[in-house]
C-alpha cells in the first residue's frame, strides 16, 4: 500500500533520514522503533506529505506522491489518518466539532448523520458522552483517544501513529495499544506505529523496524527483534545505556 | 579595517535576512489572494473574525479617536488663539485626523491588539501541531486560517478608521466650541469648506493598506513560529513591532504618493 524508497531528509542542516526504505502491505501493522531524535516522526511526516524529502520517493497504491503540490496531496491524505504525538485537537472546537470536522470537509452537512458518526467513533474509543467538552477539559489519554476517533472517523485505509503511548500511564497506554489492534482488525486498516515504547511495539507490531542513523537498521517480527544479538538492537530493546557509553 | 569588514558583514547579513523575510511575506500574501479566489469563503470563520476584529476593537479605537481629536483641538487652540485664527481649528483638526492621525493611530492600535492576537493564535496552533493536523485532514491552512483573518482585517480597518475620524472630529468640535468657546458656526462652516472628500479617501486607502501589512506580517510570523512556548512570545512581539514599524515607514511613502496622485492639479 505504501512504499518508501531511499528517502533522504534534512532538518536544520542535519541529515535525519539517509535513505530510508519501508514497505507496508494491506492491513499490516508495522512498528518503527528507534531512539529519540532518530527521525521516526520525520518519516511519518514525509509519508503524510507534511514534509517533502530532498531525495527518494513515496508511493501510495502504486502512485508516486513525492513532488505533488499541497492541493494534489489532499485526496491521498484523506485516505491516510494520522494520530499526532500531542493529539493536535483543535482547541477552539468542542470534541463533537473536532470529530465532525473531517466529515464536514468532505461535504457531509446532515446534522443527524454527523451526530451518528461522531457518536459511533466516540464509542469505539470509549469516550461516549464527551461530545460537548472542550479539549482543555480532557486528560492526556482522553485527548489521544479523541484524536484517534477524529483520525478514524472517515475510515482511512492507513493509520499513522506518532508516539501513541508517550506520556501516558501504563493502563491508559495499554488501552491505546488495544485500540490500535482493535482498529486494525475491525476496520482492516494498515498502520505504521512510531514509538520507543517496547511494550507497545511488541503488542501491536506484526513487523518491527529499527531506525538508526537515518536508515532502517534491522527489520523482523517481534520475536526476531527480541532474539537479535546485534548490540545496537539488543541495547535498545532491553533499555541498556552501556552501548552508548553511560554506566551506573 | 577589521571592524569595518565585520560591520559590513553584519549589515549584509541583516539586509539579506530582511529581504528573505520580506520575500516570504509577499509569497504568503500572494498565496492568500490566490486562496481567496480558488477556494470558497468560509463565512462562519469570517464572521467570527469580523466580530473579534471589527466589533471587539471598537471601544479602543473610538476612545483613541475621541481623545486624539480632543487633544489635537486643544493644542491647536493654544497656538492659533495667539494669532486670532480660532476659526481655522476645525479644518486643521479634520484634515489632520483624516490624513494622518485617524488611519495611523487606529491601525497602530489594530497592530497591537489584532496583530498580536493573530500571531499568538497561529503560532500556538503551529507548535501544538494543529496546523499539521489541518493539512493531514486535507485542508489548506492558508485557506482555512489566513484568508478569514486577512479579509476580516482589511474590511474592518477602514470602517474602524471611519469611526475614529467621526469621533475625533466630533470631540475636537466639543473641545474647541464647548470648552474653549470657539464660534460653532464658523468652526463647522470652515471644517466642511476646507475638508475635501479626498482627505477621507486618503484615510480609507491608508487604513486598507495598513490592514494588509498587519495581516500579512502577523500571519507570516504566526505560521513560521519556532518550536517551543518561548517562540510564541517572541513571534507575537516581533509581529507587533515589525507591523508597527512597517506601517510607519509605508505611511511616509503613501503620504507622498497619495498627495501626488490626488492633489497633482
Amino acid at each position: 500500500m505504501i512504499q518508501l524508497k531511499e528517502i533522504w531528509k534534512s532538518m536544520g542542516g542535519q541529515e535525519v533520514l539517509r535513505g530510508v526504505n519501508l514497505r507496508l502491505g494491506p492491513a499490516e501493522r508495522v512498528v518503527v522503533i528507534g531512539r529519540s531524535g532518530c527521525g521516526k516522526s520525520v518519516m511519518l511526516r514525509v509519508i503524510m506529505g507534511l514534509l517533502q524529502p530532498e531525495a527518494g520517493e513515496v508511493f501510495f497504491e502504486g502512485k508516486k506522491l513525492t513532488g505533488l503540490s499541497e492541493e494534489e496531496w489532499n485526496p491521498y491524505r484523506r485516505k491516510i489518518g494520522m494520530l499526532f504525538q500531542g493529539s493536535a485537537l483543535f482547541d477552539s472546537l468542542t470534541v463533537f466539532d473536532n470529530l465532525a470536522f473531517p466529515l464536514r470537509e468532505q461535504g457531509e452537512k446532515s446534522d443527524a448523520v454527523l451526530r451518528d458518526k461522531v457518536a459511533e467513533a466516540l464509542k469505539i474509543v470509549s469516550l461516549s458522552g464527551t461530545e460537548e467538552k472542550m479539549p482543555a477539559e480532557l486528560s492526556g489519554g482522553m485527548k489521544k483517544r479523541a484524536a484517534l476517533a477524529r483520525a478514524i472517523i472517515s475510515r482511512p485505509d492507513i493509520m499513522l501513529y506518532d508516539e501513541p503511548t508517550t506520556g501516558l500511564d501504563p493502563i491508559v497506554a495499554d488501552s491505546i495499544n488495544r485500540l490500535i489492534l482493535h482498529l486494525g482488525k475491525m476496520l482492516g486498516m494498515a498502520s505504521i506505529v512510531v514509538t520507543h515504547d517496547m511494550v507497545s511495539a511488541r503488542m501491536v507490531g506484526e513487523r518491527i523496524s529499527y531506525l538508526h542513523e537515518g536508515k532502517i537498521y534491522f527489520e523482523g517480527t517481534p520475536e526476531q527483534v527480541d532474539r537479535c544479538e546485534d548490540p545496537l538492537v539488543r541495547d535498545f530493546v532491553r533499555g541498556h545505556a552501556e552501548g552508548i557509553g553511560i554506566t551506573g | 579595517m577589521g571592524w569595518a569588514v565585520y560591520l559590513a558583514g553584519k549589515f549584509g547579513a541583516v539586509f539579506t535576512e530582511s529581504c528573505r523575510t520580506a520575500g516570504s511575506v509577499f509569497i504568503l500574501l500572494g498565496d492568500t489572494l490566490r486562496s481567496m479566489v480558488q477556494y470558497r469563503i468560509r463565512w462562519d470563520q469570517l464572521w467570527e473574525q469580523m466580530y473579534f476584529i471589527g466589533i471587539r476593537s471598537q471601544v479602543v479605537v473610538l476612545t483613541t479617536g475621541a481623545f486624539t481629536g480632543a487633544v489635537f483641538a486643544a493644542q491647536v487652540w493654544f497656538q492659533f488663539k495667539r494669532f486670532g485664527m480660532e476659526s481655522a481649528i476645525g479644518p486643521t483638526v479634520s484634515i489632520a485626523m483624516c490624513r494622518e492621525l485617524g488611519p495611523v493611530l487606529c491601525c497602530l492600535l489594530l497592530a497591537g491588539r489584532v496583530g498580536a492576537a493573530m500571531a499568538a493564535e497561529l503560532s500556538s496552533m503551529k507548535i501544538t501541531e494543529q496546523v499539521d493536523a489541518l493539512r493531514a485532514l486535507g485542508v489548506y491552512p492558508t485557506e482555512y486560517l489566513i484568508v478569514p483573518r486577512f479579509l476580516a482585517l482589511v474590511i474592518s480597518a477602514p470602517i474602524l478608521t471611519g469611526l475614529a475620524l467621526v469621533t475625533g472630529i466630533g470631540c475636537g468640535y466639543f473641545v474647541a466650541v464647548k470648552i474653549f468657546g470657539v464660534d460653532g458656526a464658523y468652526y463647522w462652516d470652515n471644517t466642511i469648506k476646507f475638508t475635501d472628500s479626498k482627505d477621507v479617501v486618503i484615510a480609507l486607502i491608508k487604513s486598507f493598506i495598513f490592514a494588509v501589512i498587519i495581516a500579512a506580517i502577523a500571519c507570516h510570523k504566526g505560521m513560521n513560529c519556532p518550536p517551543g512556548t518561548a517562540g510564541v512570545g517572541k513571534t507575537t512581539t516581533e509581529a507587533v513591532v515589525n507591523a508597527s514599524l512597517a506601517l510607519l515607514i509605508v505611511n511616509f511613502f503613501l503620504t507622498v504618493l497619495l498627495n501626488a496622485l490626488l492633489y497633482s492639479n
